[in-house]
């Protein structure tokens, strides 16, 4: 039984910028609220619900809402890491379900590269619970996703080269897309040829630093219809997160097993009926494993499903990320889920690059990752469909 | 050629942890048992993460294990190789492999724990091989 469509994703914007050294954190959301509600045929009189993550400068949104200048019934500023814009949506469309709000704005900014903020792991005193076993030790962003890589290929035979195709596929997509930081096109072998970052991930199985941000809006069903046809449906969502459970440690799965499998339920489909899939992208690894959480194949199975352009548009069976994705057009404030959203909303209005486009593509994911899935991390799983799905 | 060794951050230390890391100075790795559950767990907690009971206690680990997974860092000035280490007592644990050729490392591989001097005169636990 298909559920009544709870809410609908209106507008949608991407900030063009990479390098934001003129602009402030909170510019930029005020940026992207009017690009997205644009892009809805809103105004931000409209807004009644706002939704951002923990890093918005100020007290849990307040502060970006007194900014942006939103009279608000309904705020939510959940943190997962990179996966929080999913886990927005569904909470955006609940409260929307719940007559809470009608029209919401979801928000993430952030100025990494401006700032020159580094990825290795920074000294945390006074902080979570777990820093002083693990800070120590030297633990990068990109060596414990690399500790993931390592064993799925000891458990799996997963090769370097099986990842680097990966990469190869998003580089494709990202040569259509002029903002994109990297529109060259890679082969596997410039893949594994690139230096090595950390073992076995190379430079070039990692996604791009850059600033800027994106912004969604989400309204009721009666709004969407008052707006035309380029809303499209959220029919489920779902979010889980997992750690190293006390020291039983399993790194060959995230939580996106989980939310997957809640996100299908809810939208009674299967990883069979997808037409275009966004998988957030911050390492090659990333969307080998998510692949494998949501049954778009056999766990182990992921390094032979991605090979030989599976992902690629056009060629391959499962069009992936078809913006570059993180991995060569942006991940703004190390942050990707939202670009995941913005790009799997422009496949369903028929609004990709056409280079990329998907004939008639009527059913969509979009995952997200946050925080790190060799320590602790956030998964959020959202199946969006178009206007007539 | 066997790796240099960078300069290690000083563990965050609070009351919960006091005496993991004190034992440390004295050469010993612990971990908490639950004397209600019966199980183990890392990090050590004072309320054990499996059924909430306050009743728990250090024991002393063996220093053996074998490497769940590791990396080599190589984008920093000093290489170092990071690792999840399974204890012979069932729990995992992040830490450094130091002692070794970097390119030698292996998953599976058997390990025991040494200790390092921290930059404020700390002791922490890291792992060479056996």
């Amino acid at each position: 039984m298909v559920r009544p469509t709870k809410a609908y994703i209106a507008g949608v914007y991407e900030h063009p910028t990479r390098k934001a050294i003129d602009k402030t954190i909170p510019q930029l959301h005020a940026e992207l609220a009017a690009g997205a509600l644009a892009d809805a045929g809103l105004t931000k009189d409209d807004v009644d619900g706002f939704f951002c993550d923990g890093t918005g400068p100020g007290l849990g949104g307040i502060s970006m809402a007194e900014y942006i200048g939103l009279d608000l019934k309904y705020t939510d500023c959940t943190e997962t890491g990179g996966s929080s814009y999913i886990v927005h949506v569904g909470h955006a469309a609940q409260a929307i379900a719940d007559g809470k709000c009608s029209v919401a704005l979801i928000s993430l900014a952030g100025r990494p590269r401006a700032e020159g903020l580094k990825t290795l792991g920074a000294r945390t005193y006074g902080g979570p619970p777990e820093a002083g076993f693990e800070m120590p030790y030297g633990p990068a962003v990109v060596n414990t996703y690399a500790m993931a890589a390592m064993r799925h290929m000891h458990e799996f035979g997963t090769t370097s080269e099986q990842l680097a195709w990966i990469k190869v596929a998003a580089s494709h997509h990202a040569q259509h897309n002029e903002h994109a930081v990297l529109r060259a096109v890679v082969t596997v072998e410039d893949v594994v040829n690139s230096p090595m970052i950390a073992d076995p991930l190379h430079r070039l199985d990692c996604c791009v630093i850059s600033d800027g941000g994106g912004a969604l809006v989400m309204v009721s069903p009666e709004i969407a219809k008052s707006l035309g046809n380029r809303s499209v449906k959220v029919l489920g969502q779902g979010e889980a997160i997992k750690h190293l459970n006390a020291g039983q440690v399993d790194l060959t799965y995230t939580a996106g097993v989980t939310s997957g499998r809640i996100a299908f339920e809810e939208a009674n489909l299967t990883p069979a009926d997808m037409d275009y899939a966004s998988i957030y992208d911050s390492f090659t690894i990333t969307v080998l494993i998510t692949l494998e959480d949501l049954g778009f194949c056999a766990r182990g199975e992921g390094g032979k499903f991605v090979s030989d352009g599976n992902l690629i548009s056009g060629i391959g069976k499962l069009p992936f990320n078809t913006d570059g994705g993180g991995l060569c057009n942006n991940h703004p404030s190390n942050r990707g889920s939202m670009t995941k959203v913005i790009e799997a909303v422009r496949q369903l209005r028929g609004e990709a690059h056409p280079a990329v486009q998907v004939p008639d593509c009527t059913l969509a994911l979009a995952h997200g990752t946050g925080g790190q899935i060799g320590t602790r991390s956030g998964s959020a799983t959202v199946i969006l469909g178009r206007n007539d799905a | 050629m066997s790796q240099m060794e960078r300069t290690y951050l000083d563990p965050d230390i609070n009351m919960e942890t006091t005496v993991y890391w004190e034992s440390a100075k004295n050469g010993k790795l612990l971990v908490k048992t639950c004397k209600a559950c019966g199980k183990l767990h890392y990090y050590p907690r004072t309320i054990c993460p499996h059924c909430l009971s306050s009743d728990t206690d250090w024991v002393e680990a063996s220093g053996k294990g074998t490497i769940y997974t590791y990396s080599v860092m190589r984008r920093t000035e000093t290489p170092y190789v990071i690792a999840y280490v399974t204890l012979e007592e069932g729990v995992t644990m992040l830490s450094n492999i130091v002692e070794c050729d970097v390119d030698d490392v292996a998953v599976g591989q058997t390990v025991e724990v040494v200790f390092r001097d921290t930059e404020g005169g700390h002791s922490l636990p890291v792992f060479r091989p056996a």
